[in-house]
């Protein structure tokens, strides 16, 4: 082929000429347009993990409550009673770059066909928001499109949003990070797998017609984006939340037949992905005629059904002679669903369009055989002198921090969004984690998503150990032990040796920290090349944890709950201010050591907390981050609508550090007089320092001489809408 | 006594609903199929809360098609009791059992926090348990439940004593800060000239259990249930 042809082919499938080469030797000829198309899709960043995937190897990935390690459509872990958790968590945020509200739609309508395609019921969704500052109307303009995509999806398909994190920063600007994480439930008996490893299986596609939208984007989400961007429109896709819900009621009862071998979710890549990798998994072969796949439009080609993202498609595979009784649960829904392939023995991919033959490519080459790249790496240079600012007016600096985007209120937000659907909802969002009901039993799952893009900036290694710890604190606050994890790893572009870098350091912080504190991570995902016009963002893991209580009477709340409840901190304040968001709100440069993290601390400190709130000996428990420690005892104070009074907060830092530092492995509780002797008990037994701080009640915030302030004036600054 | 709950292809409150009739109150139940026809064996019928048929167009305006809501007319017109939550509420009023209509919210946002209702009627089905002017706490989950009615059948509304609940404070007063959503004289639940229909924007269901945030809805599930042994006794 001409050179200059092939480099303008290659350009729009986004692979290289090494990796051409890689293909031609592998298949013995050269690939036509809907193999190279293939190739560029499967051998993606996205699907194919190719900067990332010998990275991931180093995380833990089994544990003795694990029954779905990653590899298929999510993860699922144990919760006893017979009952697993399904979830994963996933990025939508070059879509939504585009066009924030089908983006963020669309981001939560795929995750969730992630669950489903498991045969669990989704029943909470949690969303990681990133964006650029408010006072740009770009930003607000993707901030206000997000926040709707995700409420109008989740809010029609009936499944709650409970939680998750939302986070201003200059370096998302115009590059908003969109990670939608969902929680199934199922009986381990009906947990599922997409693996095709019966020859003569019928392949149905079902759901949505195929249309033009969202060619190229499994593509499109693993190159940078520059001021062209905006003319990808047409790779994004809308979504149909309703036909969602009839997909998901359909396949839980598909689930329940004995002749449905498999199900699979169509995602980035389309069929693509789902045919090929449901075939690969299973060790057989597929053939599949694009012409019996309906379409939205004439004239389509087979490249562009094969790489169509339209949403709300799934692949079922069915024993042959079991298609009656799978029709009639398609018409029971009135689904529209087509027979278009066949699973076939051998490791190959053959598609026809008609009579036609159009790609015959050998399975593990598409899928295994994707050449890895090993960027080089290389740390950046860093001022380890941490800045530092004079504390002056710390009443009036609180109140301005309490109504700053980073901290205030997020109820305007998940108002828009159903919280309750379902009716498990027990802790709602806006609390360190959120806790939901197990239906039909009195255990809970506690989840959360967490990260700190800050202290990851400043060390990734030491910042990805923290979003983990945090994670985990979150989780023990409200009385849950973490079970499980899954990772959303937001990066800007790998060829930059410095992002590589921080993609590697952080994976072994993921990995070191996963580790230590006996977590496996059961899904993930990676987005990279998050990058606007030459400018990367922020390294961005997202942390989504999924915790289990046994007994919901044992849960605890982060809200002050009774005046004249004793509060204590417990864990130890340092010098430590780099990265927090006391020197970024004053607009100090961000340089230095983030906190330190002592897993070792953090494991005797939740062991500690879960033996007390096994004991109901907190009436409160509310994890230090964002902020410090007047921010956490203001929201414990604003969460429970009373007061406190606390003579003084003392410790040997500066005041700086005591009132905003970040120190990490502290919480504030709260207990009733009477149960003071157990908590000192409890804390003494585990070495976790501890410190009285006061008492709750009353009308004001008082802390030391300094801090006074009505409730209502707090709760005014807290509650300043966006 | 057996409540029917229907299901519209894109209903998700009919199993929140189930759980408050069952497993809350461990009474009788079947779901209903849009599709069906007969619900002579049914004592309540419920409409819950969803988004029946996607609703991108107006909220029930094609469930009102739905063959089942030919049998719940006739059920209503034999003086059956007829609950409509949320989205159910929006399938009475296209179907023309209940009037006014419910518009997008004033904020042009969607809505979900709990809700303080003051209870304006004692004496229906719905309400027979509750005291006149008692406040109930109920959450709300909806984009278009802002109710309107034109003049003369706001009118008609308010001298027939149809209108069973509106948004008040937590102390019971009818204000603008209350009314979550823009309705007219911070209307939450109206019933029908005949008292056996009821809708209401709120979802009683989501407020039956201490640990899900209060009990209160069960005023209503436990009225409906009382008034229909006193029928049947």
């Amino acid at each position: 082929m001409a050179v200059a042809l092939r480099r303008s082919r290659l350009a729009g499938v986004a692979l290289d000429e090494s990796e051409y080469a890689a293909i031609e030797a592998a298949i013995g000829r050269e690939p036509n347009e809907v193999e190279l198309g293939m190739f560029g899709a499967m051998w993606s960043e996205h699907c194919g993990y190719k900067t990332s995937r010998a990275l991931l190897k180093q995380l833990p990935t089994q544990g003795p409550g694990v029954l779905q390690g990653p590899g298929e459509n999510a993860g699922a872990i144990d919760i006893g009673d017979g009952l697993a958790v399904v979830f994963k968590i996933e990025s939508h945020n070059h879509p939504s770059a585009i066009e924030p509200y089908q983006g963020a739609a669309t981001g939560v309508g795929g995750i969730l066909r992630d669950v489903f395609a498991m045969g669990a019921r989704p029943i909470a969704i949690l969303d990681d928001l990133h964006f650029g500052p408010l006072d740009e109307g770009r930003n607000r303009h993707l901030f206000k499109g997000v926040v709707a995509g995700i409420g109008a999806y989740g809010n029609c398909f009936g499944c709650p949003t409970v939680g998750g994190a939302l986070t201003f920063d200059q370096g998302y600007s115009q590059n908003p990070l969109v990670n939608a994480m969902c929680v199934g439930l199922v009986s381990h008996d009906r947990l599922r797998r997409a693996r095709a490893d019966r020859v003569g299986d019928l392949i149905y596609l079902v759901g949505a017609d195929t249309g033009r939208d969202g060619i190229h984007g499994a593509t499109f989400a693993s190159v940078e984006m520059d001021e062209n961007s905006p003319s990808r429109r047409p790779a994004v896709q809308v979504g149909n939340p309703f036909l969602e819900k009839l997909l998901c009621e359909a396949c839980l009862q598909l689930n329940e037949l004995p002749d449905v071998t498999a199900i699979q979710d169509l995602g980035a890549a389309g069929l693509t992905s789902a045919a090929c990798e449901l075939a690969h998994r299973g060790g057989r072969g597929l053939e599949i005629d694009v012409a019996q796949v309906s379409r939205r439009e004439r004239g389509m080609t087979p490249y562009e059904v094969m790489l169509s993202e339209s949403q709300e498609r799934m692949l079922v595979l069915v024993r042959e002679g079991g298609e009656a009784a799978v029709r009639r649960i398609f018409d029971r829904f009135e689904l529209h669903a087509d027979r278009i392939g066949i699973i076939t023995s051998g490791n190959r991919v053959k598609v026809r369009d008609g009579s036609a033959p159009v790609v015959d490519l050998p399975l593990d080459v598409l899928i295994d055989l994707v050449p890895l790249r090993s960027p080089p790496a290389i740390r950046p240079a860093r001022t380890l002198a941490s800045p530092t600012a004079d504390l002056v007016e710390p009443q009036r600096l609180l109140l301005d921090m309490l109504s700053s985007p980073n901290l205030r209120s997020r109820r305007p937000v998940y108002r828009t969004y159903d919280h309750q659907v379902l009716d498990n909802t027990v802790i709602g969002p806006g609390s360190d984690a959120a806790l939901l009901r197990v239906p039909g039993t009195n255990r809970g799952v506690a989840l959360t998503t967490d990260g700190n893009h800050r202290y990851v900036t400043l060390d990734p290694y030491e910042g990805t150990r923290a979003a983990v710890a945090e994670a985990a604190r979150n989780l023990v606050c409200t009385g849950a032990r973490p079970a499980a994890v899954t990772n959303c790893l937001n990066f800007g572009n790998p060829q930059r040796p410095e992002v590589f870098w921080q993609l590697q350091e952080s994976l072994r912080g993921l990995a070191d920290a996963c580790r230590e504190l006996g977590l496996p991570v059961v899904s993930g995902n990676v987005s990279l090349y998050n990058e606007t016009s030459g400018r990367s963002i922020p390294p961005t893991p997202v942390i989504g944890m999924v915790g289990v209580i046994d007994d919901l009477d044992h849960r605890c709340a982060a809200a002050f709950q009774q005046d004249g409840d004793l509060v204590f901190l417990l864990g130890e304040s340092r010098e430590e201010l780099a990265g927090s968001e006391f020197l970024a709100f004053l607009s100090q440069p961000l340089s230095g050591k983030p906190p330190l993290v002592d897993l070792e601390h953090e494991s005797r400190l939740q062991a500690a907390l879960l033996e007390c709130t096994g004991l109901d000996v907190l009436r409160s428990a509310h994890d230090v981050s964002d902020g410090g420690l007047l921010v956490t005892l203001a929201e414990s104070v604003l969460f429970g609508s009373r007061g406190l009074r606390s003579p003084a907060v003392v410790g040997s830092v500066s005041a700086a550090a005591l009132y905003f530092g970040e120190s990490q492995g502290r919480v504030v509780v709260s207990v009733a007089p009477r149960r003071v002797p157990e908590l000192q008990a409890v804390m003494a037994r585990h070495r976790i320092p501890l410190q009285a701080l006061g008492v709750v009640g009353g009308e004001f915030f008082q802390v030391g001489p300094e801090i006074h302030i009505s409730l209502s004036t707090l709760r005014e600054a807290w509650e300043t809408p966006f | 006594m057996r409540t029917g709950i229907v299901v519209f292809p894109g209903t998700w409150s009919d199993r929140d609903c189930a759980h408050a009739v069952g497993d809350v109150l461990e009474q009788p139940y079947r779901f209903v199929d849009h599709r069906e026809r007969r619900l002579e064996d049914i004592d309540l019928v419920v409409l819950p809360g969803g988004f029946s048929y996607g609703d991108y167009l107006r909220c029930g305006a094609i469930a009102r098609f739905a063959p089942v809501m030919e049998a719940v007319a006739a059920f209503a017109d034999r003086g059956g009791l007829v609950l409509g939550i949320c989205n159910g509420f929006q399938v009475l009023q296209e179907a023309r059992l209940l009037p006014g209509a419910l518009l997008r919210n004033a904020s042009c946002e969607f809505r979900c926090e709990w809700v303080n209702l003051r209870v304006e009627q004692g004496d229906t089905p719905f309400t027979r348990d509750c005291r006149p002017g008692q406040v109930l706490r109920i959450p709300i989950s909806h984009g278009e439940g802002n109710f309107y009615a034109d003049p003369p059948t706001l009118e008609a509304l308010e001298a027939g004593g149809q209108v069973v609940f509106r948004y008040c404070t937590a102390e019971g007063r009818i204000s603008e800060v209350a009314n979550p959503n823009g309705s007219l004289a911070n209307i939450a639940g109206i019933v029908n000239k005949r008292g056996n229909v009821l809708g209401m924007m709120p979802h009683p269901e989501r407020a039956c259990e201490e640990m899900l945030g209060g009990r209160d809805g069960l005023f209503l599930f436990r009225s409906a249930m009382r008034a229909l042994q006193v029928v049947a006794a």
